[in-house]
């Protein structure tokens, strides 16, 4: 790791100013970050830790909404009561990120912000169409993930928060790299007030996505036997040394199947 | 260069580190614990695993400087004296181990893991909660064997615990 700088935030405020050094990083639960920097493919002058700050941690449930601290860890994530009940998929969803000591540090706020094209949070706020609060607005989650690693925050943006309705049926299924746990394949798919969306992480080229054949097909029906036979276009899936494109195409219907099943039960 | 200000297995201790300095590091090579080991290096492996502010997390993929305020328990501090703890007896009696080198990390994951099961542990719990932690000679039985064992052995001590207070 190359040399850095560590500053310990004391609010976002006081982040935000920090951050305005020299080519600083926000820090949270490094879990991504880290590795990264031990490797050198990351080499931020300066780390602004933001994981203690209490006003950005915990999980908040009023009626249907629900609101999560960006520096809530995917352990206390999955393991919300309150979550339990609104949103039992989002907090299974967080139960199988990574491993029992990295689901203890790392956050939602910093998967998001990095936007792993393999990472399961992405597909999670899509589906559940959350809102992405940061320190200067608020952002749609469907505007929110741009591309590989790439989000619509601006230089000095911090997340704060996200928000979502909790919809009447959710659920998310993954296909996992044995060794990462990151998802090859993993659909998330929830049926709301404003009907149906499934998002796919882990397959697009251009890292997470609705798939409009599943949503329309579910839209007609919110069953399980509604995919049957679906078939989804290999075009601008990753083919990769874990698997190819047409294997990824072909994954995606079974997850969501099975994702859709899930729901229902 | 930063100070950092540790509770490492009950005591207080203090240093200065670089920034960039692991906190695996750190507690080898500032305080001389090399009980906790580095593996694999890149987070996957699970020797390096510690408790801090009683969670289990991987020692190799956090700065010192970040846990700097926080409270420690390594595998040195788990034993009482010369009272083997009840997961590290478990590990001995049922052979939970063949070279060693994952066995400080196992046994961090697994006083945790059992702390966070009150409800008792069935294999397949354990098997999934092992993820983060590899090795390389047991085929994993025996170190699942000493886990459950130690869970039991556990769950009645709290009750005996329970019993003598009431």
């Amino acid at each position: 790791m190359y040399s850095v700088n560590y500053h310990r935030a004391a609010s976002v405020a006081d982040a935000a100013k920090l951050l305005k050094n020299g080519d600083a990083k926000l820090l949270s639960g490094g879990m991504t970050l880290i590795p990264a920097m031990k490797t050198r493919l990351a080499a931020p002058s300066d780390l602004v830790d933001v994981s203690r700050l209490k006003d950005l941690q915990g999980v908040k449930v009023s009626g249907k909404t629900v609101t999560i601290g960006a520096a809530t860890t995917h352990y206390d994530v999955s393991t919300d009561e309150k979550l339990k009940k609104a949103c039992p998929a989002l907090a299974h969803m967080a139960s199988l990120i990574g491993d029992p000591a990295v689901r203890y540090k790392g956050t939602i706020g910093g998967s998001i912000a990095n936007n792993d094209p393999a990472a399961d949070y992405p597909a999670a706020l899509l589906a559940l169409g959350a809102t992405i609060i940061t320190n200067k607005r608020e952002i749609a989650a469907d505007k929110f993930f741009k591309g590989l690693f790439e989000t619509a925050l601006k230089e000095g943006e911090i997340v704060t928060a996200v928000s979502f309705t909790a919809p009447a049926k959710a659920a998310y299924q993954k296909f996992r790299n044995p060794a990462s746990r990151y998802a090859i394949v993993g659909v998330f798919v929830t049926k709301g007030k404003d009907g149906v969306r499934a998002a796919v992480t882990g397959a697009g080229e251009d890292g997470v996505f609705r798939s409009k054949e599943i949503e329309a097909a579910l839209a007609k029906s919110f069953d399980a036997s509604a995919l049957d036979g679906l078939k989804v276009s290999a075009k601008g899936l990753m083919s990769d040394l874990h698997a190819s494109a047409d294997y990824r195409a072909s994954l995606i219907a079974v997850m969501a199947r099975r994702a859709v099943a899930a729901a229902n039960a | 260069m930063s100070d950092v200000s540790l509770t490492v297995n009950g005591k207080r201790v203090s240093g200065s580190a670089e920034d960039r300095t692991l906190l695996v590091h750190f507690l080898r090579e500032h305080l001389g614990l090399t009980g906790t080991h580095v593996g694999c290096d890149t987070s996957q492996c699970g020797a390096c695993v510690v408790h801090v502010d009683g969670r289990a997390v991987k020692s190799c993929t956090m700065l010192a400087v970040q846990a700097s305020g926080s409270t420690i328990v390594t595998i040195e501090g788990l034993a009482d004296g010369a009272e083997l703890h009840p997961v590290q007896a478990a590990f001995k009696e049922h052979h939970g181990l063949q070279c060693g080198f994952c066995t400080p990390g196992m046994i961090m994951t697994a006083t945790d893991m059992i702390a966070r099961h009150p409800e008792g542990l069935d294999e397949a719990t354990v098997r999934a909660e092992l993820e983060g932690n590899i090795c390389r000679c047991t085929g994993y039985h025996n170190i699942v064997k000493a886990i459950l064992a130690a869970s039991e052995t556990m769950a009645k001590g709290a009750k005996g615990k329970a019993k003598q207070a009431a």
